[in-house]
């Protein structure tokens, strides 16, 4: 091991894309492009991975980003969605100068795109946040040949192993079975996670009505129009709640007065935090469901091994882990200590007051 | 192995007594003899394993896992079980055999064979069976269940409905995997026959006191005696075997080999027992010396004597008298203890007054004389199992005590930095979830901070920074100046110097003190 390490520590750097692609107070800059990937403060030409929050901010000129992307960017941030927006579609390149940016899917959420920049003969890729799990609403996580890797790496401890979401689908339908009296009251993120929740419980054959928070209503509706069907869907503020329904709302709902309205709630969070027992517990769910829109660890892992680029670079996240595991592998790895990215901000699980 | 995965991580996750029912009944409905006899052992605590040490799991972890990531992970983590089931290759692609193959065949195992044997397991298993399995084997299962609550489950699968007492008079006769007891309660069989088993018979419980109670109650009605401040027992002696059961009906014996040897008859007594002096009752903390030790000396035996005040007969021979009125088996019981005598066992007098002033000048002496109040029973009440309404009355010395159930600990500052020695505790609510009513921080001997410390260190489920959350099983006696209405407070009242009176170890948690008990004190002090 002490070889291999000395080994990454050799390659460290060799790679000639640090020289045209760097972390700036902004964000991630490519300089011959005069392009931001995802940055955190306005800028005049940005390109976006995907629609969450912390990727996609508000007040830039140009934005670059698929059309899914854009679309969810308007609904949430109206006018300050950027001046001049540009869709690409996945696997199209695009010259912007001497640079030819080509989008690929990440299987994150709707629209969520990876990002390859081509410069001088270098390939880098930039994952944005991905997974590998299938998603019925969105497409697949596409790998890429690339010289450096960019990844995320939310859930980058060696702990975090999602199960099959098809599985925890199985477990919150036999508590429904169980506790057929109790609101099934589901914690989960607006964009991406509600929608997949909602496709999944479809493809598992559950076709009641689904009823929504007022703060996820109007993605689903987006999905619905943008061609992801979601089924029966009602509004949970002013109808009259079933016992054992399903209520989807964000996480802080779960432990708000909105939840007193329904009818015996059995409170669950759907987040990849859920995988460990003291944060699923600080959580205050009684089904906690191991759901996640990001790449576990044995995901990132395979993920790295499959594009196999010679050298990692690692964004956000537990990176101390994963350049640990990367470089043990032999393969070059450093951290970008990207700033302004929540600690995933769309699995934060809600902190209740202590009992 | 799966569905006894799945119900400890929903029994995990789940407050409430009712969620907590609903989710045995439909493990035990689902799963098969003899995995599920086995699962109620475990829950129990009736389950006997070879212990197999967490250093053991670690070593085996350490040579599939890097050490790094280990050493992260667990940090991250907090639990040694749950890290290596998370972080052993693999997810489970194999096939696992079920609970009780592997109960039987770790029962059997050589000790040099059982880290291949887990190893090939754990590669088999799914990451919640792992969990579960490693918390079985280093006996950290911790259900957060009450083998009361698992034998009410069970109560409530029986075609028709039985009361969970009924299983609760076989229990001692039974053994996992419970075979014979799964079989009467799917009407496949009869009720097992203990026959001369020396089993635990449900005890009949007093209510306690209130100051309406006063009003309505004929004394000449009631037989008054002391409350011992010991602990009650239970005094089984058939032809095969004599035991001492507690309250709880947790088998005491060893413990107390003297009690056994005066118990030179067939039957069974209720009783209290305490630490006797030349006749003199010495305080609960005496006896507690006897509690605490695993091991007994005969230097320990004499420095602390203990002999039984007894009130109550429920058997004479195989003789069933709990039907009879109390007057009637106080009769037995005289008769009974002049026929098989012993120097330890005593009868409990009887208090002869018919009118509340001389009796609350007696109540008022009983802390005086190492007394814990005095009891009111009805003298035709028949011996009923649990707490029915109206028939025994405890009034304890001091009023207002309560006995609440240990729910988190924090270390103290000063003097005491570093013992966990502020303790919040909780009552249960009507829907059956413990709530937090107070924090106490003093009144404990430091031989009792020594036992809370060591008890908060091995029973701890989880922690928030400073705080130990622990596991709900130990009662504590909490004494306190008075109970008030708070809107602050999430339980809706605030003790007043609230402290430690004692630790009842002896105590089942679930008997614990009721909200409505608190809010009933309150009433009462502003009726007064
Ligand atoms: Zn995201």
């Amino acid at each position: 091991m002490a070889r291999a390490t000395a080994l990454a520590h050799f390659r460290r750097m060799v790679s000639p894309i640090a020289s045209w692609l760097s972390v700036r107070a902004q964000g991630l800059y490519c300089e011959p492009a005069d392009l931001f990937i995802d940055p955190v403060r306005p800028v005049p030409r940005a390109a976006i991975t995907h629609a969450h929050a912390d990727h996609a901010r508000p007040g830039h000129q140009a934005v670059l980003a698929t059309a899914e992307t854009l679309a969810i960017m308007r609904v949430r941030l109206g006018a300050s969605a950027g001046a001049g927006q540009q869709a690409l579609a996945y696997a199209t390149p695009l010259s912007l100068g001497p640079v030819t940016l080509t989008l690929f899917p990440a299987g994150h959420v709707l629209g969520s795109a990876q990002i390859l920049l081509q410069y001088q003969g270098s390939r880098a890729l930039v994952s944005g946040d991905y997974k590998r799990q299938p998603d019925p609403t969105c497409a697949s996580f596409q790998p890429v040949p690339a010289d450096v890797f960019i990844t995320e790496a939310t859930f980058g401890l060696p702990v975090f192993r999602h199960p099959p979401a098809e599985a925890e689908i199985v477990r919150l339908l036999a508590s429904l079975a169980l506790f057929p009296g109790r609101a099934h009251l589901i914690g989960c993120y607006s964009l991406g996670k509600c929608q997949r929740l909602i496709a999944l419980l479809r493809e598992a054959g559950y076709d009641a009505p689904i009823y929504l928070h007022g703060a996820h209503a109007s993605l689903c509706a987006l999905y619905e129009s943008l061609g992801v069907g979601l089924g029966d869907l009602r509004p949970a503020t002013g109808a009259k709640i079933p016992p054992g329904a399903i209520v989807l709302a964000p996480p802080s709902a779960l432990a708000d007065r909105w939840s007193r309205r329904l009818p015996d709630p059995l409170p669950c969070l759907a987040s990849g935090w859920m995988r460990v027992r003291a944060r699923a517990r600080q959580s205050g769910a009684e089904l906690p469901l191991i759901i996640s829109d990001h790449a576990d660890w044995d995901a990132l892992l395979a993920t790295i091994a499959e594009i196999d680029a010679p050298e990692v670079w690692v964004t956000h996240g537990r990176e101390d882990a994963l350049i640990h595991a990367i470089t043990t592998s032999g393969r070059a790895a450093r951290a970008l200590r990207l700033i302004g990215y929540e600690d995933d901000a769309e699995d934060t699980a809600p902190e209740l007051p202590a009992p | 192995m799966k569905l006894f995965a799945d119900l400890l991580e929903r029994l995990a996750f789940t407050p409430s007594r009712l969620g907590k029912l609903a989710l045995l009944r439909a493990y035990f409905t689902r799963a098969p003899d003899p995995d599920r006899g086995y699962a109620l052992a475990a829950i129990a605590g009736t389950l006997r394993l070879p212990a197999i040490r967490p250093n053991m799991v670690r070593a085996l972890a350490a040579t599939r896992t890097d050490p790094t990531l280990f050493a992260w992970s667990y940090e991250f983590v907090g639990d040694l079980a749950e890290t290596v089931a998370l972080l052993w290759p693999g997810t489970g692609s194999g096939t696992l055999p079920g609970l009780s193959k592997l109960i039987e065949t770790l029962a059997g195992a050589e000790k040099s064979a059982l880290p291949a044997q887990l190893a090939t397991w754990l590669d088999a298993a799914t990451i919640p069976e792992r969990y579960a399995l490693l918390k079985l084997i280093t006996s950290g299962l911790r259900v957060g269940v009450s083998a009361r609550l698992a034998k009410t489950a069970l109560a409530e699968l029986a075609t028709p409905k039985i009361d969970p007492d009924e299983i609760e008079e076989i229990w001692h006769a039974l053994a996992p995997p419970y075979l014979s007891l799964f079989a009467w309660l799917e009407g496949r069989a009869p009720r097992p026959d203990p026959g001369a088993a020396p089993i635990f018979r449900p005890p009949m419980l007093a209510h306690p006191l209130t100051a309406p109670d006063r009003t309505t109650l004929d004394l000449a009605d009631h037989q008054i005696e002391w409350k011992w401040d010991g602990i009650r027992v239970q005094l089984v002696a058939t032809p095969i075997e004599r035991r001492l059961y507690s309250r709880g009906s947790e088998d005491i014996s060893t413990t107390f080999p003297e009690i056994l040897l005066a118990m030179n008859f067939h039957g069974v007594l209720d009783g209290e027992l305490l630490v006797i002096r030349n006749g003199d009752i010495a305080p609960f903390g005496d006896l507690q010396q006897r509690l605490n030790r695993r091991t007994i000396s005969a230097r320990h035996m004499t420095e602390f004597p203990t002999g039984i005040y007894l009130y109550d007969i429920l058997f004479d021979g195989r003789t069933d008298l709990r039907a009879l009125p109390l007057a009637t088996r106080r009769q037995h019981l005289e008769a009974f203890l002049s026929r098989h005598p012993d120097p330890r066992l005593h009868l409990s007098p009887l208090i002869e007054l018919t009118d509340w002033p001389a009796l609350d000048a007696l109540w008022a002496s009983s802390r005086a004389s190492n007394r814990e109040g005095l009891m009111l029973k009805q003298k035709s009440s028949p011996y009923l199992a649990g707490r029915p309404k109206g028939n025994w009355w405890k009034w304890k010395r001091d009023p207002l005590t309560i006995d609440a159930v240990l729910m988190y600990a924090e270390r103290g500052h000063g003097k005491r930095g570093g013992t966990y020695s502020d303790y919040t505790f909780g009552v249960w609510s009507e829907d059956g979830r413990l709530v937090p009513v107070g924090k106490a921080y003093s009144g404990y001997t430091d031989k009792e901070l020594v036992i809370l410390d060591r008890f908060i260190r091995t029973h701890t489920l989880q922690t928030f920074g400073p705080v130990r959350e622990v596991e709900k099983t130990l009662v504590l006696e909490i004494a306190f100046d008075a109970a008030q209405s708070s809107t602050r407070h999430k339980s809706g009242i605030a003790l007043r110097f609230p402290r430690i009176n004692r630790l009842r170890p002896d105590k089942p948690a679930s008997e614990a003190d009721r909200l409505t008990t608190l809010q009933a004190l309150i009433t009462a002090e502003k009726n007064r």
